[in-house]
């Protein structure tokens, strides 16, 4: 006993000693200052660079529409291309763009909504999932152009579909599967697990509870996803051009096998044409606007699905 | 009256009848749809490598890694160096701009910027990565490259500094989402432990926050990079189909992105060896970016701080 108090009192002093020892702390209000005024000084500065991204955006979209007025009307909606750039038309891309639409659409969600469903309903883990999921994640990277090398050969030549509306679409599709796939995936995942227990309860076999009460209730995020894939599809220029669309295309196609130009392509080209004649700016800016309408319409509308159908459990 | 037995015939009746048949057939037949992605990558390899290898058989290598590019010529010749170099050169143009920038946001979004300021910057800038790229092809050629004109007189009409740096501002909000999203995991317990000891919001970011997320900022870096290597339109509009071997920024460059894209719209004939120079070309570009992506997921995985 008496060891153990003369321990505690030996601590005691030395405690006491290393208080005194320790160097005193001392607030140094200058350095407080300049810390302080470099904290203020960098959130400027962050703040600033933010900033700064979003003005550019506000250039961009102010530069466009300033170029376009008075060249974007009905006349340049409804007419078709021409030599001349005051009777010239966009009439034709836009046929072009809303057949790419109709085939990126049923192509992608069949294949993108049954690969997640594979992916999120039968695949057990192991390699072969593991593996498709990789595979996904490294196309989702793969360069636009080089869709469009695969295009070329696969749809241009092998199959000899040329450059039609088919062979550009079925390009777009492959190109934006990885993004529908992700979407569709999420939105199967969020589906509690509860109901699919409920119906398995009632007697329904896997595909019924899949048909009948899993994917009713992930439709609202489907669809979202694949709005999205879809505008990224008819924003997307170089994977066409790859697969060798002609400059000038006069007449409107009429069938998914006609050579065609979509709004993207009706860009590049009067783009390029800007340097010889001045007015081909203002119908690439003219065109741009279209392309940005439709693309806001389409991601509106994605929101609004998203916000009004989507349930949360 | 046995409610029971009815039940329980019903289900008999759905198991023996053709749900069962669905049911059999439906897993192989989404197993299929499943493996067309595998395909897409199969079909992509195997183009690539084909037709790559047919150009390797006829260009001897010693010409292919040379800086001398004519295809078009009498006598073609076809050294990939300058395309090499001009996408180099457009990405780090690209590169330097996007990654101060995206960063910056990425720590403003996730350090100082209330949640309603968030609420509002945050769609702004994923706007700015929903506009296609040709749309920024445009900008930086009928814009951005008459604005740097009147700063630098010498600059040509294409040109490598206006694509680099409108590709960049492309960029930013890939490396701002991404980069904000590696901050966001880090556990809120460390930055208020900082906050708690006296520190300003710039010291928690600078010294707790990055070296924590550390990992995921380099993988959004890497991720950029093959983002700049792989973009086609802007650098085809802005920067010009110019095939010598130079370092010379102010004028045009050609990267491998807009070779393929000027000789595929230039009516190569299948067959010629500047066709399958496409493919070669092809070959380089999709091994560069997916080398880039593999180290992304490499960094990311092997790098990542588990709390």
């Amino acid at each position: 006993m008496e060891f153990e108090a003369q321990l505690l009192q030996q601590l005691e002093i030395e405690k006491d000693r290393e208080i005194i020892n320790r160097r005193p702390v001392r607030i140094d209000p200058a350095r407080i200052r300049r810390r302080v005024w470099l904290n203020n000084l960098l959130q400027r500065v962050f703040s600033l660079s933010t900033a700064f991204a979003i003005a550019v955006l506000a250039i961009l979209f102010y530069q466009i529409i300033s170029q376009s007025i008075g060249w974007l009307d009905w006349q340049f909606l409804s007419s078709n291309l021409s030599i001349f750039p005051e009777k010239a038309g966009i009439w034709g891309a836009i046929v072009g763009s809303i057949g790419l639409i109709l085939i990126v659409i049923p192509v992608t969600i069949v294949l993108g909504v049954s690969t997640a469903i594979y992916l999120e309903e039968y695949a057990t883990e192991g390699r072969l999932r593991d593996f498709i999921r990789i595979n996904l994640s490294n196309l989702a990277s793969v360069p636009s152009v080089i869709f469009g090398l695969l295009g070329l050969s696969l749809f241009g030549r092998i199959l000899h579909l040329g450059s039609s509306i088919l062979a550009g679409g079925l390009t777009l599709s492959l190109m934006v599967l990885p993004i529908i796939v992700v979407s569709a995936q999420e939105a199967i995942r969020a589906v509690p697990g509860f109901l699919r227990d409920g119906s398995y309860a009632m007697g329904a076999s896997k595909w019924t509870t899949i048909w009948k009460v899993v994917l009713p209730i992930a439709l609202p995020g489907i669809l979202t996803g694949s709005i999205l894939s879809v505008s990224r599809a008819i924003g997307e220029t170089a994977p066409l051009v790859v697969l060798g669309i002609p400059a000038l295309i006069m007449r409107v196609p009429t069938s998914v096998m006609d050579d065609f130009t979509a709004l993207p392509i009706q860009i590049y080209y009067w783009t390029l044409d800007s340097v010889l004649t001045r007015e081909y700016a203002n119908l690439a800016s003219a065109t741009i606007v279209v392309l940005l309408l439709v693309l806001f319409l389409m991601n509106s509308i994605a929101i609004i699905i998203r916000n009004k159908f989507q349930k949360s459990y | 009256m046995d409610g029971r037995t009815d039940v329980r015939k019903m289900i008999q009746d759905n198991i023996s009848h053709k749900a069962n048949r669905v049911d059999a057939v439906m897993p192989k037949f989404l197993l299929v749809m499943a493996s067309m992605s595998v395909l897409t990558t199969v079909g992509i390899v195997l183009t690539l490598f084909f037709d790559a290898f047919k150009f390797f058989r006829q260009v001897p290598l010693s010409e292919v890694f040379s800086t001398d590019l004519a295809p078009l010529s009498a006598d073609p010749s076809f050294g990939i160096l300058p395309l090499i170099n001009g996408t180099i050169f457009t990405s780090l143009i690209a590169m330097m701009v996007a990654v101060p920038i995206g960063l910056a946001a990425a720590v403003y979004l996730s350090q100082f910027a209330s949640f309603n300021k968030r609420k509002v910057l945050k769609p702004m800038l994923e706007l700015l990565a929903g506009v296609p790229t040709i749309v920024y092809g445009f900008f930086a050629y009928s814009f951005v490259t008459p604005l740097l004109m009147r700063l630098i007189p010498s600059l040509g009409s294409k040109n490598v500094i206006s694509p680099g740096i409108v590709m960049g501002i492309m960029i930013i909000p890939m490396v701002a989402s991404l980069s904000e999203d590696a901050m966001n995991a880090v556990p809120d317990a460390m930055r208020e432990g900082a906050l708690g000891l006296g520190s300003t919001r710039f010291e928690v970011a600078v010294k707790v926050v990055l070296p924590a997320a550390i990992s995921g900022i380099v993988a959004s870096f890497v991720l950029a990079i093959s983002r700049a290597i792989g973009e086609t339109m802007i650098v085809t509009i802005a920067s010009g189909s110019n095939k010598n071997f130079s370092f010379d920024i102010t004028q045009s460059m050609q990267t491998m992105t807009s070779y393929i894209v000027e000789f595929t719209s230039g009516d190569a004939g299948a067959g010629t060896t500047g066709y399958y120079s496409l493919y070669a070309v092809g070959l380089i570009l999709f091994v560069f970016t997916l080398l880039m992506n593999l180290l992304a997921q490499y960094i990311s995985k092997k790098y990542r701080e588990v709390y």
